[in-house]
């Protein structure tokens, strides 16, 4: 018998079947990462104290109804409109003595609130708002908050509040994470963020 | 006779394509590894809300998922059209939230049990009162650190 050298395998269809299985990787694969809003709940209180009095002019109250209207104060707003009047009421700083907010550029109205530490806002719902229209309006009341510190850490630091706090929490990032928190601190301080969401009542 | 003559080959020679498989191979391997497959599927609707103030939730392993929206449509038929809460892969009520958490919890390392976080991916035509009920479950589970999950884009979007 004459001595055949193999027949060499023909290797012309490989590509076909990995693109094959490619294909598939590529059509399958979500590449998610999570985003979203964060928020903190706040502790159940069960101690029979009374909590703290706040003066009227200090709460700015945001409801949402059932059919998705919006109301600011008792009175109807419209979306778009939110958050340049949440920052109006952030910023207003118009206490005087012991309040007084040497930073607030607002308006000073004394109708509005004393001082950014002292304003709260209230986000109040029904249980038949539907959640797309609740999300948005958070969004906005944080949006007010992010601005506002944008804006003092542009100030003071020469950098976004955003992004002060995007490289605190990136593990990659290679700098100084002590003055960090230490400046994200003072921001903070400057504008809590007094959002309250209260129980639905209907 | 020159020492340099040239070579005679009509047209252009043809591309080696030998090594095209590798290639593929390669980015093969890379979805592969990229690739998540969901260990949950999916029994309820869940369109997330838009919103621009976003933060990233970076470590997946510290992440306790409720998702809530009405049922599926081929669940509608058994489960009706009102709004759910899943978690893990079952529909469950909002009394089972305090008992998920603490399972959540006992599964994790002990020094990463009070990092963890809990993401909200709630349908957005959910209504807000199931909301709220898991929001006080969460509360009474100290599971204070929560996420309302979303797609990144105008919060407009949501008013449509």
């Amino acid at each position: 018998m004459a001595k055949r050298s193999a027949p060499e395998v023909n290797a012309g269809s490989m590509a076909d079947i990995a693109f094959l299985l490619l294909i598939f990787f590529l059509v399958t694969t979500t590449i998610e990462t999570d985003s979203g809003i964060t928020r903190k709940l706040p502790p159940i209180d069960d101690s029979e104290e009374e909590p703290p009095i706040l003066k009227e002019r200090n709460i700015f109250i945001v409801l949402v109804n059932s059919n998705g209207d919006l109301f600011v104060e008792d009175e109807k707003m419209e979306f778009r409109d939110l958050r340049q009047s949440a920052i109006d009421f952030l910023d207003n700083g118009g206490g005087t003595g012991d309040e007084a907010c040497d930073y607030c550029q607002g308006a000073k109205d004394p109708k509005s609130s004393d001082n950014p530490i002292k304003a709260v806002i209230s986000l109040q719902n029904d249980r038949k708002t539907q959640y797309g229209r609740y999300i948005a309006v958070q969004n906005e009341l944080v949006a007010a908050y992010n601005e506002l510190r944008n804006r003092e850490a542009n100030r003071l630091y020469d950098t976004d509040f955003v992004d002060m706090e995007a490289a605190f929490n990136d593990s990659e990032w290679r700098g100084d994470k002590e003055k960090l928190k230490e400046r994200i601190g003072i921001i903070k301080e400057m504008y809590p963020q007094k959002l309250s969401e209260a129980e639905p009542k209907k | 006779m020159s020492k340099f003559k040239k070579k005679d080959d009509g047209g252009t020679p043809a591309i080696s394509t030998a090594s095209l498989p590798d290639i593929v191979f390669m980015l093969l391997f890379f979805f592969m590894v990229v690739t998540v497959m969901r260990d949950t599927s999916l029994k309820v609707q869940n369109i997330l809300p838009f919103a621009d103030q976003v933060e990233k939730l970076d470590k997946k392993n510290l992440i306790m998922y409720i998702y809530a929206g009405k049922p599926s449509p081929r669940y509608q038929e058994t489960f009706g059209t009102e709004a759910r809460i899943q978690l893990n892969d079952k529909y469950a009520s909002v009394n089972d939230v305090q008992q998920f958490i603490k399972e959540e919890r006992l599964s994790k390392r002990e020094e990463l049990q009070d990092k963890l976080t809990t993401a909200l991916k709630v349908d957005k035509e959910t209504n807000m009162g199931l909301v709220s009920d898991i929001k006080q479950e969460l509360r009474k589970a100290e599971a204070l650190k929560i996420n309302y999950t979303t797609k990144e884009g105008a919060a407009e979007l949501n008013l449509e």
